[in-house]
């Protein structure tokens, strides 16, 4: 009776032991699910091909836009630029990115030169529509074109607002929506830094 | 010695109460209209844009329906919207100014689209836009080019 008793004891140790090694197993793949890793491989103007790879070790903000918005995207840089200079020295850590999603249009008017308005550390990305649907995509973002007569060209863009802020080792930080302060994004990048 | 600091915390205090001054208001039946400003412009291949304040004293309502403007042969009234972290850019064919309320075109909400320009917008110079209401009529008011990094008027928009 004893021995039964012995028996069924260890086997409920190693069901737990079991149960246990299951929940860890399980708690790391849900880690390693939440590394989430964006990336893009697009040229700059000079038609360089620039990837996530070659910005490792600093911190990558993203941003989706087009030099024919007037609202947001200008103001976005305009924040993007205030959080440069606020940095200070720390600046050299942090790539402030933009990536067109109407990349001919945005070539063909000069990007960099429009960037370099806002802030010279800005580097501008146009690609092709399939490098930029591959970025847009890995990204999990949005971009996509509206007709319309309001509009120069008889079309806008609809996209993502938000500022992509990848890690040193290209993964996925966090967003910071439209209208998120420069002063807040700076303090939360100072403490990255 | 003590005079100069006098002086000087004179200056700091004036200075910018000066560039407050700076920023024009008109005033028309009910509304007063300030702090208009937009940003300076790369050439004249992509649109500028429009911002201003509008306060409405009177006890009716009033539509900005229109605006209208030397410098952009397509000048058209916009808003962005965002949908879940999605910006689009629709058409405002009128912006509501009802009694007793400011009402702003500002970053991130209604703003003009000043589209096909004629000129390059330079900082520090300005033009006039001359706004359509449906009751006060039109008014015009000169707007002010501030940086291309600028974030708000220079003259601060909130009364």
């Amino acid at each position: 009776m004893l021995k039964t008793i012995r028996i069924a004891l260890w086997i409920a140790v190693a069901a737990s032991l079991v149960g246990v090694a299951t929940l860890l197993w399980h708690k790391d793949r849900q880690e390693q699910a939440a590394a989430f890793r964006p990336e893009f491989s697009l040229p700059d103007e000079a038609g360089t091909i620039r990837t996530t790879e070659e910005f490792k070790g600093k911190h990558v903000l993203v941003f989706f836009g087009f030099t024919n918005c007037p609202d947001i995207c200008p103001t976005t840089m305009s924040e993007v630029a205030q959080i440069m200079d606020d940095l200070g020295p720390q600046a050299d850590d942090v790539q402030p990115i933009f990536i067109s999603v109407d990349p001919a249009r945005d070539r063909e008017s000069g990007l960099n030169e429009y960037l370099a308005a806002f802030h010279p550390a800005i580097l501008g990305l146009a690609g092709d529509e399939a490098q930029t649907r591959a970025a847009v995509e890995s990204f999990k973002v949005f971009a996509d074109p509206e007709k319309t007569a309001s509009a120069p060209g008889g079309y806008t863009m609809s996209h993502s607002s938000s500022l992509y802020l990848l890690g040193p080792e290209g993964d996925w930080l966090r967003q910071f929506e439209y209208g998120t302060s420069a002063d807040d994004i700076t303090a939360d990048l100072k403490e990255r830094l | 010695m003590m005079k100069q600091i006098i002086a000087g915390l004179g200056l700091a205090a004036l200075l910018p109460a000066l560039a407050l001054a700076e920023c024009a208001e008109v005033s028309q039946g009910d509304l007063s209209i300030r702090a208009a400003w937009s940003r300076a412009t790369i050439g004249t291949a992509r649109p500028a844009v429009f911002y201003v304040t509008i306060q409405n004293n009177g006890s009716t309502d009033d539509r900005l329906t229109g605006i209208e403007t030397s410098v952009a042969g397509m000048p058209m009234l916009h808003e962005t919207v965002m949908t879940d972290g999605v910006a689009s850019m629709p058409h405002a064919t009128a912006i509501d100014i009802p009694a007793g309320e400011t009402v702003s075109l500002a970053p991130g909400g209604f703003h003009g689209m000043l589209m096909d320009l004629e000129e390059e917008l330079k900082e520090g110079e300005s033009f006039p836009v001359a706004l359509q209401f449906e009751k006060a009529g039109e008014v015009s008011i000169d707007t002010e080019v501030l940086p291309i990094r600028a974030r708000e008027a220079a003259c601060g928009a909130t009364p």
